[in-house]
């Protein structure tokens, strides 16, 4: 255990050496309170629109943040030959993936506590009042949402040889579930035989991002989520983050390290 | 002496710049359309703004309805067009909209029953000063797209009920800029007249150049919304009852029977205007006691 988070320490401190997170960061910040500033109508009680756009560029900055950060980890690992003495620590390549995938996957939430603290701030100083709990709701969601994400990536860098590549098939991907995953079952049902069984059968296989997708629920403030559906789409996200990881050691076990 | 030259040479090559800078840019201004763009949406996005104007109107629909509005892949069963964004509860358009919007239905399987509890899945529709949260959206719609004319009613309308009519007068004076022969805008601000500034004068001016505007667009083979026909010439109709003109009222609601879909109600009213017409008639004889 001390391993894997010892791996994990490094890709965190790595998060913030690198610039990505602060660019992001500041492009959310400084759009949000630009769009924030501005008055329609000379209406100051209008906040929902800076939440959704707070709120999309969140989205758009964790998932930028997850898939660049693991998508280069052992390929950069490979290139600068460091995968080597790590492995002859001795660190099973096991150990490797879950090491990355840890790391990886707190990098993500330190960044999107940053990200919910300020999107609270501004919410609560225009609306004046402070729904902690949908708040932590929402960003345990995308967390674990995040979790695969980060999974499916680590996947990838097995898989494909160039991180670019893998970051945007990924994208795609993940862009495309979030869009379109919600609606197959809708789409397969227009088809007709064999194309319904094999969309319907894609339907059940992909892993359903889009229900960790509750910005609307904050947005235009809804009730809580129950807490029993919390933990089910939370187990969801573990088993398809394990089933990933496992694929992944499957193919990095006896993959050739040399370039 | 030589030390200077490369400074001389960059000083006169600054200063030709700045000069012709004087001079071409008055002539630059016309050179292109983009360069008159009056805002950074249209220097940047130049036409391709009006792609995303809808979209935003839309977004103004979603936030009206917090949340839950149909995807493209409901929109089959679904609500269309703008109209509920305006309608009054017990309106028919209302109803139809209640029942439209009815769309997710009882779910297919166990993915899209759990799925439903992270969504919006009840129809409401804002209240109280909330409404106001639908109208940044119709702002940038507008910015985006200052030709699409239901942007400025439906903001203008959502402004009326929040006691914003002074703000509602500017965004419909501002769309009829944009749009002049545009009746709906017309009626708004018709509306606006009669119902915040009671000045019958200047809404009968609205509301006629209205129908004149419409009775253009019908001639030149446009098909013009026979909906607003019907509201243009309702609402002159009691204006010209209400200061006594009651041929005009009658010729006004036989020109809405054409176009509304409930013409019986019309035709008691005008019967209902013939009999007061006919004992305010010179030489009629006064109402038996």
């Amino acid at each position: 255990m001390n391993t894997i988070f010892a791996l994990a320490n490094v890709v965190i401190k790595e998060l913030y050496r690198r610039k990505d997170f602060y660019v992001l960061f500041v492009l959310t910040a400084v759009l949000t309170l630009l769009l924030g500033s501005v008055s329609f109508f000379q209406d100051i009680k209008v906040v929902r629109y800076v939440k959704e756009i707070a709120l999309l560029l969140i989205w758009i900055s964790a998932l930028v943040i997850a898939i660049a950060t693991t998508a280069r980890q052992l390929p950069a690992e490979r290139e600068h030959r460091t995968i080597f003495p790590l492995l002859a620590k001795p660190v099973t390549r096991g150990q490797v993936i879950l090491g990355k995938f840890v790391g990886c996957w707190l990098a993500c939430g330190l960044a999107l506590v940053v990200f919910y603290l300020f999107f609270g701030v501004v919410s609560g100083s225009r609306e004046h009042s402070w729904p902690v709990l949908n708040w932590l709701q929402a960003f345990w969601l995308q967390w674990s949402m995040l979790g695969i994400v980060v999974a499916l990536v680590l996947l990838g860098s097995i898989v494909f040889t160039a991180p670019s590549s893998n970051a945007t098939i990924c994208f795609i991907l993940v862009l495309g579930i979030l869009l379109l995953g919600r609606h197959l079952n809708q789409v397969a049902l227009q088809q007709p035989e064999p194309l319904r069984s094999v969309v319907y059968g894609l339907y059940f296989f992909i892993p359903h991002l889009e229900w960790y997708d509750v910005r609307d629920l904050i947005i235009y403030d809804h009730q809580l989520i129950g807490w029993g559906d919390c933990a089910l789409a939370s187990l969801y996200a573990g088993i398809y983050a394990a089933l990933l990881l496992f694929g992944a050691w499957l193919l990095f076990r006896r993959k050739p390290l040399h370039l | 002496m030589k030390r200077l030259v490369p400074y001389l040479i960059l000083g006169l090559l600054a200063v030709g710049c700045f000069s012709l800078a004087t001079v071409l840019q008055a002539r630059a201004y016309g050179w292109s359309r983009r360069a008159q763009a009056d805002n950074i949406l249209k220097v940047l996005l130049g036409d391709g703004r009006r792609l995303f104007a809808n979209h935003f109107f839309i977004q103004a629909d979603v936030s009206f309805h917090s949340g839950y509005y149909p995807s493209i892949f409901d929109q089959a069963r679904a609500a269309q067009g703008s109209r509920h964004l305006t309608a009054e509860e017990g309106d028919p358009a209302h109803e139809e909209h209640e029942k439209s919007m009815d769309f997710l239905g009882p779910p297919r399987d166990w993915i899209e029953r759990f799925g439903r509890h992270f969504m919006v899945t009840d129809h409401t529709h804002l209240h109280g000063d909330n409404e106001s949260e639908i109208l940044p959206w119709l702002k940038i719609s507008a910015e985006l797209d200052p030709q699409k004319v239901e942007t400025y009613t439906v903001a203008a309308y959502w402004l009326r009920k929040l006691n914003k009519a002074p703000e509602a007068e500017e965004f419909l004076r501002e769309g009829l800029r944009n749009n002049p022969n545009s009746h709906e805008i017309l009626f708004e601000l018709g509306r606006l007249s009669a119902e915040y500034h009671h000045d019958p004068a200047r809404a009968r001016k609205m509301w006629e150049l209205g129908l004149r505007k419409w009775a253009d667009q019908e001639a030149a083979g446009q098909k013009p919304d026979l909906f607003h026909l019907d509201q243009l010439a309702v609402h002159l109709a009691r204006l010209e009852e209400k200061e006594g003109n009651l041929v005009r009222a009658i010729e006004l609601l036989q020109l809405a029977i054409k176009a509304t879909p409930h013409p019986e109600a019309l035709q008691r009213q005008i019967e209902e205007l013939e009999q007061r017409r006919a004992a305010h008639a010179p030489g009629a004889s006064p109402p038996a006691r």
